[in-house]
């Protein structure tokens, strides 16, 4: 399709400022001004409008298609939590109001907010306070491990050197933990897809900093022998951290912090349900049992004697910023929202269909498919192509199958362990219609690969592009409509 | 109780029997009887109409009716209808990451016509595809310039934002990497200090224009002398300004970030907003964050896909550019649409109607007894005025009045307590700017 | 997968092929298969000064980022900046117009390290297992 700006015509305008009502004179000398006008298309509103309509066509999304993308939670994002972040009170509110002195007063709407929606995630995971801050699931990560070494280093543990990370874990555990300064220590899991407990206790010394689990793991388990890793790493005074991607499995069913986790983030966009934006903006809050409160960023929303809340800065262990203001106030609200929508039950029910849901897909699945665990999953299931890959049809093949039948693929070749992983999370809201429909087409992906795997090199037909070229996308690197690179 | 969930208690029924197992209860047995919540002690659900009128009544808790004089790096920009209803379109923003580059040319092609603009706009050659916000790809700015240089010392201009300086200085004080200010002075960085500081060490120098203070400057010397020490020159910048003031490319930054969210995105309390990050070509592959890259399908069509990945921490795990997953892409196609809206005309348009009137109101205040408005620099649409009396009071009296009347320089700088920094964009009348001056001279005198 | 007889190997998969005390390096066909089309090699500055396995090169394909250690120590007196413009040339010809770098060997004992043809070759059957 045309970019908007091949459709760009010299002395279009899409919107109109209005001329000025005030004394209108040059004040700006020449040297600072540049030379020429920013190349931004020239179009009307309905070429904008239609444009980026048009555009919208192009994808697939949960508000069009079946997404089962695992690891991802794509569940529907209620419309009614949009609405609300949409408010006058909330959109049109400047961060900087909150700052001023006496500021609190034009802004305890949305402090409260903040304040009981950190309440609220502290029941829900048993920790004693979050912060809202970090902007995403990778930021809080690295919040995480940040208080993590201010933990050591108040403490006097000058040592602690390594961070432990099952190599099942995603690509973020270790790139935010290598940020703060940590190495890494990779560990394998054992058959059942656990954490090989014998290679952990020969990992652990008195260097170890702490330990980054998912829990529910990628592989879509339960490790059970959670407490007792977490007594291995607290014995060499290692903080445990829970990295809350997956969440959503065991809401009302699991609290980190009761299982000797001290800290967690909590990507919002996948179980508080907000939207996934294409690809943010996300949102990442942090919680903290009572070893790490003190180190927590500022600010913090605290209530006061008489009632009002107020941002409180004065912290003399804290981190300091990690970000401008107060997180992305616009997730927040949507996911304080759905939060009070569901309630107690509700966000029970939430890991119990999401984990009904996901049984019942592997079990579909796991004639026609090689699973790699055998055992009740989670959110999540685990397959591999490989009985698929032997007619030479890859996991990648049969993802780009389901798009010609209207289905966003699952994950592959994720997680990085399992020889092409196919990775199904169908999440609560997903009906047995649309689940038999998936599974319908995911046989016939097999039956095809038994009498025609040739057909799936041609995978997508139905799409605007059949599979592009990423090699010459790397190589003859064009990322800007007025810039050609020849490798730089 | 979760309207949600689309099984009836029969499909459920049927799912359990077709998983073989009794109840759902029987899904965890691996969570132990040890692990279960100690307290799971929830309000009880809502309605939706309940959650609506309660959120709400908090939303009206906030004073958003007072007129506008306050920015600070964040402003009350006019958002064309087209961009919101555009934007709430849920093919783009229930969609992920593309992945699967078939069926998510909406967002590639939208976030490489970001990319696009973005260059145009700053003068650079390359663009990601967005970071989180200003102050998040001001931090990654700085750590690509570290590991380009592989030095660990980092001048910051005192121009630059304090809440950014904030977040820098917990980063680099974290990972051990040395932190140096300079003063403004007069409103403008301090060529000698900054001459001063730079040695072979230094990794970057970090400037903003226009600076917090409002002042427009022109970088070309500074970024020279930073790139005789081989040090990388990074420029923060307020795009809307780029309608008329000289690009960061063109004084010869290396790298240039901002906050994007004067490109069409509301003020929401402090976020989603939007971080832009461009470089020149011969650094894209250090750039950290997504990119997306023009190719062609297997039939020769242009198509867009997520390029460069090999950087990126699902590739790379420990050893990425950044840690970083997701960006904000709605955010980033929000800011396109905004900018194809505005137009190449729109936005120099825009931009001198923020000078006019931010000049009008500075004509207008500096006519009040014992107000003085700095003038030893150029200022954008965003000023500072010195007041007779503490800026934080005059604030809270302006409030009574209904003016948010700006940001106490006090709150960050020491021995400003009574400089206002004032904003002034275009969406300010006349009439606003004459009674706002009117109720400052009350504020004061009687 | 191809192994060049007069050759040696580390087990990072790179070979090395020594003239005097000038060694020339690049990757084996084995690890130009397992990375896929190449995209990018980031080369090391010339004069640059390596120890043996220290890695000095990073070769890129689409789904994937290799580091590539030296291996042999020693000065690095020529790059292949060829492969600039044409990575490709270490898929089309890994152990010819692919080749990396060339070092100059401060210690040809070092030598002992690597694997000759024959012992590669049984090292990469023990991988498939």
């Amino acid at each position: 399709m045309e970019l908007i700006f091949e459709k760009s015509i010299e002395g279009r305008t899409g919107f109109c400022f209005g001329s000025s009502d005030v004394p209108d004179k040059a004040q700006i000398s020449e040297k600072y001004l540049r030379q020429d006008e920013a190349a931004l298309p020239e179009t009307s509103e309905l070429d904008v409008v239609r444009h980026y309509t048009r555009l919208s066509q192009r994808n697939f999304s949960i508000d069009t298609h079946f997404y089962p993308l695992g690891s991802c939670t794509m569940k529907y994002n209620p419309k009614f939590t949009e609405m609300l972040s949409n408010l006058a009170g909330f959109r049109n509110l400047h961060p900087l109001l909150a700052q001023l002195s006496g500021g609190e007063r034009w802004t305890q709407g949305a402090l409260q907010v903040l304040y009981e929606l950190e309440g609220l995630l502290c029941e829900i995971t048993g920790f004693s306070a979050f912060t809202m801050q970090p902007l995403a699931g990778a930021h809080g990560e690295l919040t995480g491990i940040m208080l993590m070494a201010a933990y050591h280093k108040a403490k006097g543990n000058t040592h602690k050197k390594y961070v432990i990370v099952p190599d099942s874990a995603h690509g973020t555990n270790p790139a935010s933990a290598a940020l703060a300064g940590f190495e890494i220590i990779s560990i394998p899991s054992n058959k059942e897809g656990g954490m090989d407990l014998e290679a952990l206790k020969a990992a652990v010394n008195d260097e170890t900093a702490g330990l980054m689990m998912t829990v529910p793991s990628t592989y879509g388990l339960f490790e059970s022998h959670v407490s007792e890793i977490a007594q291995i790493i607290h014995q060499v005074d290692g903080i445990m951290y829970y990295d809350g991607a997956n969440l959503n499995a065991v809401l009302g069913r699991l609290r980190p912090g009761d299982v000797g986790f001290d800290v967690m983030h909590i990507n919002m966009h996948k179980t508080f349900a907000t939207p996934h934006g294409g690809g943010g903006p996300g949102a990442g809050p942090v919680g903290v049992n009572e070893k790490l409160v003190d180190f927590l960023p500022v600010s913090r929303v605290v209530q006061k004697e008489n009632g009002m809340y107020a941002l409180n800065y004065r912290y003399d262990k804290s981190i300091g910023y990690i970000a401008s203001f107060y997180g992305n106030f616009g997730v927040l609200v949507r996911a304080y929202a759905y939060i009070l929508m569901l309630g107690k039950e509700g966000l029970r029910e939430t890991a119990s269909h999401a984990v009904l849901n996901a049984n019942y897909i592997m079990r579909k699945l796991q004639k026609h498919y090689k699973i790699c665990f055998d055992h009740l999953c989670m959110h999540e299931s685990v397959f591999s192509a490989s009985n698929q890959l032997e007619r030479g049809v890859h996991a990648i093949d049969i993802a780009k199958f389901l798009i010609d039948q209207g289905i966003h693929p699952p994950t592959v070749y994720f997680p990085i362990s399992v020889p092409e992983a196919i990775m199904i999370e169908p999440t609560e809201t997903e009906s047995k219609q649309t689940m038999d429909r998936f599974i319908e087409k995911m046989i016939e992906a097999d039956q095809l690969s038994q009498t025609n795997p040739q057909a799936f090199k041609e995978f997508p037909k139905t799409m605007p592009i059949t599979r592009p070229d990423e090699v010459k996308a790397a190589r003859d690197i064009k990322t800007s409509f007025f810039q050609k690179i020849a490798s730089p | 109780m979760n309207p949600y969930i689309a099984n009836t208690p029969r499909e459920s029924s049927e799912l359990l029997k077709a998983i073989g197992v009794e109840n759902i209860d029987a899904l965890f047995v691996d969570i132990k009887s040890e692990h279960r919540p100690k307290s799971f002690d929830l309000p009880e659900g809502l309605s939706e109409y309940e959650v609506v009128s309660h959120i709400t009544s908090l939303s009206l808790k906030n004073n958003i009716y007072v007129v506008p004089f306050i920015g600070g790096g964040y402003y009350d920009h006019y958002i064309p209808a087209a961009v919101s209803a555009l934007i709430s379109r849920g093919e783009f923003y229930t969609a992920y990451t593309p992945y699967q580059p078939e069926c998510a040319q909406g967002t590639l092609q939208a976030l490489f016509e970001y990319q696009s603009s973005m260059c145009a706009l700053t003068g650079m050659d390359v663009s990601n595809a967005s970071m989180y916000d200003g102050g998040s790809a001001l931090y990654e700015a700085m750590m690509m310039a570290i590991r380009m240089t592989g030095r660990s010392k980092i001048i910051i201009d005192g121009g630059v934002s304090p809440i950014y300086r904030k977040i820098i200085k917990t980063y680099t004080h974290h990972l051990s990497y040395e932190f140096q200010e300079t003063p403004v002075v007069h409103g403008q960085s301090s060529r000698e200090e900054i001459n001063r500081l730079l040695d072979t060490n230094t990794a970057a120098i970090i400037l903003q224009n226009p600076n917090f203070f409002g002042a427009v400057d022109d970088f070309t010397d500074i970024n020279e002398m930073a790139h005789q020490k081989g040090v990388m020159a990074i420029v923060s910048v307020y795009p809307i300004s780029l309608g008329l003031l000289k690009t960061p490319a063109s004084m010869g930054a290396d790298i240039v970030c901002g906050e994007g969210q004067s490109l069409g995105l509301p003020l929401n309390f402090g976020g989603p907003y939007l971080g832009f990050l461009c470089t020149r070509k011969k650094y894209i592959r250090k750039m950290p964050g997504r990119i997306v890259g023009e190719t062609v399908d297997s039939l020769g069509r242009r198509s867009f896909v997520n390029t460069l990945q090999a950087r990126e921490q699902h590739i790379r795990r420990e050893k990425a550019t950044s840690n970083i997953c997701t960006n904000v892409s709605m955010c980033a196609i929000q800011a396109a649409i905004f900018m194809a809206m505005v137009g190449k005309s729109g936005l120099r348009q825009m931009a001198h109607l923020n000078v006019a009137k931010a000049e009008y109101a500075k004509g207008l205040l500096s006519k009040i007894k014992g107000v003085e408005v700095k003038k030893s620099a150029p200022t954008f649409n965003e000023f500072t005025v010195h007041l007779p009396k503490d800026a934080s009071v005059v604030i809270e009296n302006m409030m009574d009045k209904g003016f948010a009347a700006g940001f106490a320089l006090g709150r960050y700088y020491k021995g400003l307590e009574r400089y206002l920094l004032v904003a002034v964009t275009e969406k300010r009348t006349k009439d606003e700017i004459d009674r706002f001056a009117k109720a400052m001279d009350e504020v004061l005198w009687s | 997968m191809e192994i060049e007889d007069s050759f040696l190997y580390t087990k990072e998969h790179e070979w090395i092929s020594i003239e005097d005390n000038i060694a020339t390096m690049g990757i084996t066909d084995y690890a130009q298969d397992a990375l896929g089309d190449v995209t990018y090699v980031e080369l090391p500055e010339e004069e640059l000064e390596v120890e043996q396995f220290e890695q000095f090169v990073s070769v890129e394909s689409v789904k994937a980022a290799s580091d590539i250690f030296a291996p042999m120590g020693g000065r690095v007196v020529e790059i292949n900046r060829k492969l600039e413009d044409t990575p490709d040339l270490i898929n089309k010809d890994c152990y010819g117009k692919g080749w990396i770098a060339k070092i100059e060997v401060r210690d040809m004992d070092e030598s002992t390290e690597l694997m000759n043809a024959e012992e590669y070759r049984n090292y990469l059957e023990s991988l498939a297992h």
